[in-house]
């Protein structure tokens, strides 16, 4: 299956090149988690902070659960980051 | 220094300045900024007053830590009755003016009165002096600016001013200090303008000084700065990005208004954000950002410093804006972008170069000009009241005409300077105004942010974020992660983010600082610098002794309960897309609630015991 991986503020630097606004559509298999991902990129675990699949937060218990996230999904996640 | 037990009142109609003694009695309950400031001003102007008449007061005042060690101990308020909102007001700023009030010698300064010709203040430390402003009106900010220094031929001085939007009456005016630092919201600039105060110039020398516990002090604030540097968010998060990394957050949670909050989220946000800011254009190959900065004493420094490419359309025959200057923050980029559907980042950045240089907030002037543009698209206004102006939807050649006739109150920026609230009421169509009491939104939809929806109705300045950012718990996950489209324990979190924001406004340190500190962190702060007996406990019972003291003041100007709202907008029409899709924001299941945690009536009037209970009655 196919999703939409993205990765915002200073863990862009871990896209591809040919990534397009931080964001690079991917493949992947029922038993990848966001931290499987993340490991694929060479992303720290630890620096992920705000987790969102389909722009719901990712609570930490399910960020490495299998089958948790399904095809034409819009996976995003950021360091810890604030503002307003 | 702590507090320096001096209080300059300044009678404009007079034209005197004298010395008198802080009220320690007071300053002991409020602390210093907002709510001291606050408390000077219910004690000392009928809420009912005109906002823009003599008989309103402006108080610019410094909090305790302002000018210390501290980290971000550079902050000042100005307190005054809201000509835009009828509220009270209190905008807040950074920058070195704050330090060089409390290193003249001076606590606050009471601004009283009206001046028969235009005037500024001259303070060198125990010197203060109204001097003829007459070759200044009429001037920028960064004009204004430039000759004060040339005159007094001392560079040192620091200025906070006002610009032409606000001396031609646009409601949601500035006071701009340090170029481009700025006491934003709330149109505090047009108070300034109505008396005829150009500018308050400021040169101290006196350092720093009564500080209760010096060496307490200075261990409690080096562990502040310990814990700020070694917090991923405050140590570098925001020095690298800004508070413009939130533009992408906000958009995929489906919380960025856009379109005068016609929709949830922006197709255009990645190309104004805080990553594209660093991105090199292809125009030119240099990125809009050029540097960070901070603040006295601040040792985040989430300011941006931006250059726009000189070939751009807005700026290719004007070198005067070549050079770098202040750039986006997120409330900025949001209002002048994703509002009014413009996805030009040089585009924006050279409207935010304007407010600074002419005193306009960003915020409520991109979302008077989103709600000209929805106008325009449906009719209402026409080419014939714009001048041949096409004033739509994503024309960042609309927005940059706006800003600039709205900068020098020309035509039809006379009408934009109005605000949102008042212009839609002038064309007949109210409803599509996004403001509460007056005052246009800032940048997170209470669809996708319930609590937000509860922050914007019951804030005592109008629609505001920096009265409780729920954001930081709803989205963010600080200080412990809540569900954004819930409603559920909202009142009692809204009530928490209220007051502890509310003490944290009154100590002279910035709010950001809480992305990493609590109370906890500030108070020993506080306690090691302030007589009295300072700890997380009575500042948050100070925070809710400040709300209720500003509750009281609008309610006695007539700002009641029934104007605790929103738009119908937010609370009938549904998201459209992203995780909020088909929600509105359900204000109802938390305002009585809310009340009923403040311990107010069901009509929103704080009881008579809970004024005594707080000190109040």
């Amino acid at each position: 299956m196919e999703i939409t991986f993205k990765l915002y503020a200073t863990l862009s630097q871990y896209l591809p090149a040919g990534s397009v606004n931080h964001s690079i559509n991917i493949k992947i298999s029922d038993s990848d988690t966001a931290f499987s991902l993340l490991d694929k990129f060479n992303v720290p675990r630890e620096s992920a902070h705000l987790v969102l699949l389909n722009g719901v937060y990712v609570n930490p218990e399910d960020r490495d659960k299998p089958h948790f996230i399904k095809d034409g999904d819009t996976l995003a996640i950021w360091p810890p980051v604030a503002g307003g | 220094m702590a507090w320096t037990r001096k209080v300059l009142r300044v009678n404009l109609t007079e034209g005197t300045c004298k010395e008198e003694p802080l009220n320690m009695q007071w300053a002991k309950q409020y602390l210093g900024q907002r709510g001291l400031g606050t408390k000077y001003l219910t004690e000392e102007i009928d809420p009912k007053c005109d906002a823009l008449g003599p008989d309103n007061k402006m108080i610019m005042i410094t909090g305790p830590l302002t000018g210390t060690a501290a980290s971000t101990g550079g902050r000042y308020s100005v307190v005054t009755k809201s000509p835009l909102t009828g509220t009270v007001a209190c905008s807040n700023s950074g920058g070195f003016i704050g330090n060089e009030i409390k290193c003249a010698g001076w606590d606050m300064l009471i601004f009283e009165g009206k001046s028969p010709k235009p005037v500024y203040l001259y303070l060198e430390n125990d010197k203060a002096q109204l001097l003829p402003a007459d070759e200044l009106w009429g001037k920028s900010v960064w004009e204004t600016d430039e000759l004060i220094h040339k005159k007094h031929q001392d560079p040192l001085i620091r200025v906070a001013c006002v610009g032409r939007s606000a001396e031609e009456g646009c409601l949601y005016a500035a006071i701009v200090n340090d170029l481009h630092r700025a006491a934003g919201r709330s149109g505090v600039g047009t108070v300034m303008a109505s008396k005829n105060l150009k500018a308050v110039a400021v040169r101290g020398t006196k350092g720093v000084g009564n500080i209760k516990d010096p060496t307490a002090f200075m261990k409690a604030t080096s562990d502040g700065k310990k814990v700020l540097a070694e917090n991923a968010v405050t140590g570098e998060g925001l020095p690298a990005l800004g508070t413009q990394v939130l533009m992408n957050v906000i958009n995929e949670v489906g919380a960025m208004p856009t379109r005068n909050m016609k929709e949830v989220q922006f197709e255009g946000a990645s190309k104004i954000s805080g990553e594209a800011m660093k991105e090199p254009r292809p125009t030119d190959g240099k990125p809009n950002l050029t540097t960070n900065a901070g603040c006295f004493a601040c040792t985040i420094a989430c300011g941006r410093i931006s250059t726009i490419d000189q070939g751009h359309f807005t700026i290719e025959n004007k070198p005067q804006y070549w050079g770098n200057s202040g750039g986006l923050e997120y409330e900025a980029a949001w209002a002048l972008g994703s509002d009014c559907g413009v996805s030009d980042l040089d585009a924006l950045t050279y409207v935010n170069f304007l407010c600074n240089e002419d005193g306009m907030d960003p915020i409520s002037f991109g979302a008077t000009v989103a709600a000209a543009m929805e106008l325009f698209e449906e009719g209402v206004i026409t080419t014939e009241h714009t001048g041949g102006v096409e004033l739509k939807f994503g024309s960042a050649e609309a927005l940059a005409w706006a800003a600039e006739v709205v900068a020098k109150g020309e035509g039809f920026g006379r009408e934009l300077g109005l605000g949102s609230k008042r212009l839609c009421e002038k064309y007949g169509r109210p409803e599509l105004s996004m403001t509460v009491k007056g005052q246009e939104f800032p940048a997170y939809d209470p669809r996708g942010i319930q609590g937000m929806g509860l922050t914007y109705a019951t804030s005592n300045r109008g629609a505001c974020h920096l009265r409780s950012y729920t954001v930081s718990s709803e989205i963010l996950g600080i200080p412990e992660k809540t569900d954004p489209l819930e409603t559920e324990g909202k009142p009692e979190l809204v009530k928490a983010f209220q007051d502890a924001t509310a003490a944290v406004d009154s100590a002279g340190l910035c709010v950001f600082t809480t992305f990493a500190w609590t109370l906890e962190d500030i108070a020993p702060q506080v306690n090691a610098a302030c007589e009295g007996e300072w700890t997380a406990d009575s500042m948050m019972e100070m925070g809710e002794r400040i709300w209720n003291m500003e509750r009281d003041f609008n309610i006695a100007a007539g700002i009641t309960g029934d104007m605790d709202t929103l738009p119908k907008r937010l609370l009938k029409d549904v998201a459209k897309t992203g995780p909020a899709q088909g929600k509105v924001c359900n204000l109802d299941d938390m305002l009585p609630k809310y009340y009923e945690a403040r311990g107010w009536t069901a009509d929103g009037v704080p009881t008579d015991e809970t004024r005594v209970r707080l000190g109040l009655a």
